[in-house]
């Protein structure tokens, strides 16, 4: 009994796991799958991001970068050889977190809007070298051809009738909700523990935990290597979604948005509000594109970003939980 | 102010005037027959807001018009046509979840593509996993991994369409004479830089020296130095392969440093665009350029085209539509692609018979506003008819002189052919 | 040859800077001196561009002396943005961030607002005074100035100058200087702070009115074309020094000529990784930009 409390939360994870696959077993309207796709990678986006900006304060405004250099090694590894989708986002996942060691090599000094405008640099800087990267289709983008029937270790995944998953899409849609779990699961680990905590001290007093001899160097590589590398991650699995990708596409403007605007929104100092943040945000805009059939989508999501920074300064989280004191 | 105020009064009784006159011509009967039965729902993506966004409200205007003239006629198989589209911000990635929300919970009974290769592409997986019919406006080779057999779309660009977009314009150069090389211009994009590789191996069939290849960011503000890089490799030809905004940048920057090219242009899409042509005005002359429809009076052999442009710039004037005021660009190519399609359904006779549809497609040769139209296995055209244009005689800024015969003269193909290939220089 | 292309590169490269500094001094202001990360900055000056554009095609007034006239507009819509944006996350002390979502907010209502009201269309003025170039030949080398990236050249430095010398030389303008370093001794001496900024921010969003004029002079226009330019703006500001009017005008420049360099004798399309590579090298070596205070918040 104490043990299912000790691990009440990775439970939760298993369970939210079984939900999902269950979810694609069920028969339910297609369009759920793309609209959950959209939600949970956003979801894990935002978690990423508030793994380096929520707990230890450094701004990522690059969050393209990271997301289309994981694009484009699953790209360039599909290209190079027929690689299972789980290898694209190992792949991706590895190549983003080198770059996000990089970073907090480069920037290490940086902090605040230095820190934003720098990650914002390198995105722009990667976006320039994949157009000029003709092996991954440069600038003219490149179309992918997804596997019909692929198989992993042995188990046909997608088919119509024979494989664990009907169809294309609901396979993408449990992948995308495993690999979002384990964000959240890796995202309430650190917050949880001693990398928590110094990131927490870095974002109070960096001079001072410095001081208290925690090693905020150690500890922002450590950060900015994981959440790169699950934004890679985000972006690997990219590709064979959209079938399509050009740099505008996988360096799209949208992605720096929406990962600092979900997590604010729901809160920054818990993995619950990247989730939350995600969710709500990343709902309401999928039901505004398919339900606007003009300019005016975009006008909610404007007001939408005004209104929720305006009506909750700390984030849903923190709104509850002020209602809760008083 | 006075001649503006009049003009639109004038503008306002036209177009007040068309619209009773379609509304009387349109037989009473047939519309309370097509009223009874379900309406047929065509779905699609368009990019409404974001970068293509100019093009993307110009094909739904094009689109509307069919919709209303099919409507007229008593509609599809005599039910109703509807509209279900939503707004892909010009971002791919929006594309997917659209045509699964038109196709799960909509449930249209066709779907049509969006504006523009990179938001074709994303539909294509859905498509053919339902194996449905699929018209696509202005693709570049969007099928060439898949083969999907019930595509086709309406770029007139032929079979290998990159090649066969600019093999027109090379064609147009042989009639300058002694050209022996040549300098290659792209944005960094999809459109463009596809546009490049096919100009690439065009140059090299024709065994140009190729002396310059290079691109460049589509934000790019001063093209001042691109073009005297080039003008330091002193090429007899510039083929620039370009979005609106460098377009306008290099026409601008061509005028202004000046070039010994003698051809210049060949993909510089966004020069058919009103606002650039009557910003740009006379910087454009000399200019050799790709086309689709020009006001030249040999381009009578696309039935209804002109009528259909005067109605387009008819409604924009008189509903004061926020859209490009000449509309030649795309109006007949996204009328058309929705009228092969319904051309279709009434031949076979249904909306559900994919497999019928896409075999009707593959073996007629259709009719319509962009004259004849036939498609090749892939759905890529059968041939190009990429039209080559020069500009010429433009004296100022004003919009209207270009949509009067004489501004944009065709030099290629020559069937249709209403003026002589000059160089550059000639026309400044 | 290479001498006269790289003497012809140095030029376009000190007009374009001329050109991007136009586009940066607002956030200099705004973001540099007073904190508030204004992104949709880019969008205010497109929103400039277009009523310039409807003044000169409408009623065939100069772009430029649209611009003029359109600054106090602009000045009081920054007044008004600034006292929304006091209210709701300066007085709570409330985290830069938030404010980043809410100009991002801002960004696309705009670019909404400038779709129903403009339309989609891309579009242009043609000045008089910009069209053509100034050529000559100088120690053999032919060089061609164009008038248009002139004039803009002209204006931009006119209008930078001004800002940069009543920031320094007025006391309004060391005030502004001074809030965010120091609030309280501000109050000490009778001022009020939050005045201070709320006109501040109002004079940074007042360079939109010539801003925007000098942009449709320079390039074409459509709604969403702000965006384009977020990253150039915030790297000038930041590589300039935040805070620093005239770092501002030394970083545009320098972007300036090194992407007309890269361009004529690299090829364009890597002139963005050279600038931006530009930008992280500096803010590696001296983390606070070329010309920052030393405090690297």
């Amino acid at each position: 009994m104490s043990l299912m409390r000790q691990y009440k939360f990775e439970i939760g994870c298993l369970v939210a796991l079984v939900l999902a696959f269950t979810m694609t077993q069920m028969g339910l309207n297609r369009f759920v799958f793309f609209a959950g796709f959209a939600v949970l990678q956003y979801a894990m986006i935002a978690t990423a991001w508030n793994i380096l900006g929520g707990y230890a304060g450094y701004i990522n405004f690059g969050t393209a970068g990271f997301l289309g250099i994981g694009s484009y090694t699953a790209i360039a590894l599909i290209n190079y050889s027929d690689a299972s989708i789980v290898e694209q986002i190992i792949a991706g996942g590895v190549v983003a977190g080198l770059l996000g060691l990089g970073i907090g090599y480069f920037t290490l000094r940086l902090k605040g809007v230095y820190f934003a405008i720098a990650t914002l640099a390198l995105a722009i800087v990667v976006e320039t070298i994949v157009n000029n990267w003709d092996f991954v289709g440069g600038a003219a983008g490149v179309s992918i051809l997804p596997a019909r029937n692929p198989e992993l270790l042995g188990v046909l995944v997608v088919h119509k009738k024979l494989g664990v998953f009907s169809n294309y899409k609901e396979f993408l849609f449990f992948l995308m909700a495993a690999l979002t779990i384990m964000s959240v699961w890796i995202a309430r680990t650190i917050e949880k523990g001693k990398l928590g905590r110094g990131l927490n001290a870095i974002k109070d007093n960096e001079e001072a935990a410095e001081c208290m001899g925690v090693p905020t160097l150690k500890l922002k590589l450590i950060t900015t290597t994981i959440s790169g590398g699950l934004m890679g991650m985000a972006g690997a699995v990219f590709p064979s979604y959209l079938t399509f990708v050009d740099p505008p596409t996988a360096f799209n403007l949208e992605f720096a948005v929406n990962s600092l605007a979900m997590p604010m929104i729901g809160g920054t100092f818990t993995w619950l509000g990247p989730i939350l943040g995600a969710v709500l945000l990343g709902t309401v805009q999928q039901v505004a594109i398919v339900t606007i059939s003009s300019e005016l989508n975009l006008l909610i999501l404007g007001l939408l970003l005004v209104i929720f920074v305006i009506a909750a300064p700390h984030g849903f989280l923190g709104w509850f939980m002020k209602k809760n004191k008083r | 102010m006075k001649s503006i105020l009049t003009n639109r009064v004038r503008v306002k009784l036209l177009g007040g005037v068309m619209a009773a006159a379609l509304l009387l011509s349109a037989p009473i009967s047939t519309n309370v027959q097509a009223a009874d039965k379900k309406p047929i729902k065509i779905g699609f993506s368009m990019a409404l807001t974001g970068a293509l966004a100019g093009g993307g409200k110009q094909a739904l205007e094009g689109m509307e018009l069919w919709r209303a003239d099919a409507n007229a006629k008593g509609g599809l198989l005599g039910r109703k046509v509807e509209f279900v589209y939503y707004d892909d911000q010009t971002n791919a990635k929006n594309v997917p979840g659209i045509y699964s929300k038109l196709l799960d919970v909509d449930k249209v009974d066709l779907v049509v593509s969006g504006y523009g290769t990179n938001l074709i592409g994303p539909a294509m997986p859905i498509v053919i996993d339902r194996d449905i019919l699929f018209m696509g406006l202005f693709g570049m080779d969007n099928n060439k991994k898949w083969k999907y057999d019930k595509y086709f779309q309406i770029l007139p660009a032929g079979p290998k369409p990159a090649e066969g977009f600019s093999h027109n314009w090379f064609e147009a150069l042989k009639e300058l004479g002694g050209i022996k090389t040549i300098a290659l211009l792209a944005a960094d994009a999809e459109f463009a830089r596809n546009l490049k590789e096919g100009a690439l191996a065009n140059a090299k069939k024709a065994g140009l020296e190729i002396v310059y290849n290079k691109n460049y960011p589509p934000k790019t503000p001063d093209f001042t130095p691109i073009v005297r890089a080039v003008n330091a490799k002193k090429p007899d030809a510039f083929y620039i392969a370009s979005y609106p905004n460098g377009s306008a940048g290099l026409v601008r920057a061509l005028a202004e440093v000046g070039t010994k090219a003698k051809a210049v242009g060949g993909g510089m899409v966004g020069l058919q665009f009103a606002g650039l042509m009557k910003g740009l005005g006379p910087n454009l002359n000399g200019i050799l350029n790709y086309d689709f429809y020009v006001p030249e009076p040999t381009m009578e052999l696309y039935p209804g085209a002109k009528d259909l442009i005067a109605r387009y710039q008819a409604k924009v004037k008189a509903e004061n539509l926020k859209t490009d005021e000449l509309g030649y660009y795309l109006v007949p190519w996204a009328y058309a692609y929705l009228d092969v399609l319904g051309q279709t359904v009434n031949a076979v006779g249904s909306v559900d018979d994919h497999e019928a549809l896409a075999a009707y497609m593959h073996k007629t040769e259709f009719t319509s506003v962009v004259g004849k139209v036939k498609f090749g296995e892939f759905g890529e055209w059968t041939e190009s008819r990429t039209i080559v244009v020069q500009y010429q005689n433009i004296k100022n800024n004003d919009i209207d002189q270009f949509s009067r015969a004489g501004t944009r003269k065709i030099m290629f193909p020559t069937d249709i052919k209403t003026g002589d290939v000059k160089p550059y220089n000639d026309l400044r | 040859m290479i001498a006269e292309l790289f003497v012809n590169a140095l030029i376009s490269g000190l007009l374009l800077g001329g050109f991007y500094a136009a586009i940066s001094i607002g956030l200099s202001i705004s973001f540099g001196l007073l904190d508030t990360v204004n992104i949709a900055h880019p969008t205010f000056l497109v929103l400039g561009a277009f009523l310039a554009y409807i003044l000169n095609s409408e009623a065939g007034m100069d772009p430029l002396l649209a611009g003029v006239l359109m600054t106090p507009l602009f000045f009081l819509l920054g007044l008004f943005i600034y006292s929304v944006y006091y209210q709701f996350f300066e007085k709570t002390s409330a985290e830069a961030l938030r404010g980043l979502a809410f100009f991002f907010g801002i960004l696309f209502i705009t670019e909404v607002v400038m779709i129903m009201a403009f339309g989609v269309d891309h579009r242009m003025v043609s000045a008089p005074y910009a069209n053509g170039s100034l050529g000559g030949s100088i120690l053999g080398m032919e060089l061609s100035v164009p008038y248009r990236m002139l004039s803009v050249f002209v204006v931009a430095s006119i209008m930078t100058l001004g800002l940069h010398l009543f920031f320094s030389r007025t006391f309004f303008g060391r005030a502004s200087r001074a809030v965010h370093q120091d609030m309280l001794a501000l109050s000490l001496m009778g001022v009020d702070p939050i005045r201070v900024k709320r006109i501040a921010f109002a004079i940074a969003l007042a360079t939109c009115g010539v801003g925007g004029a000098l942009m449709i002079i320079m390039i074409p226009i459509e709604p969403a074309v702000g965006r384009l330019y977020i990253g150039n703006v915030f790297a000038i500001v930041v590589l300039g020094g935040l805070g620093s009017i005239s770092g501002t005008l030394i970083a545009a420049v320098l972007l300036g000529v090194a992407e007309s360099v890269v361009s004529t004798f690299l090829g364009p399309s890597w002139s963005p990784a050279v600038s931006f590579g530009i930008l992280l090298g500096v803010l590696a070596l001296k983390p606070s930009g070329m010309f920052g205070v030393g405090d690297t918040r």
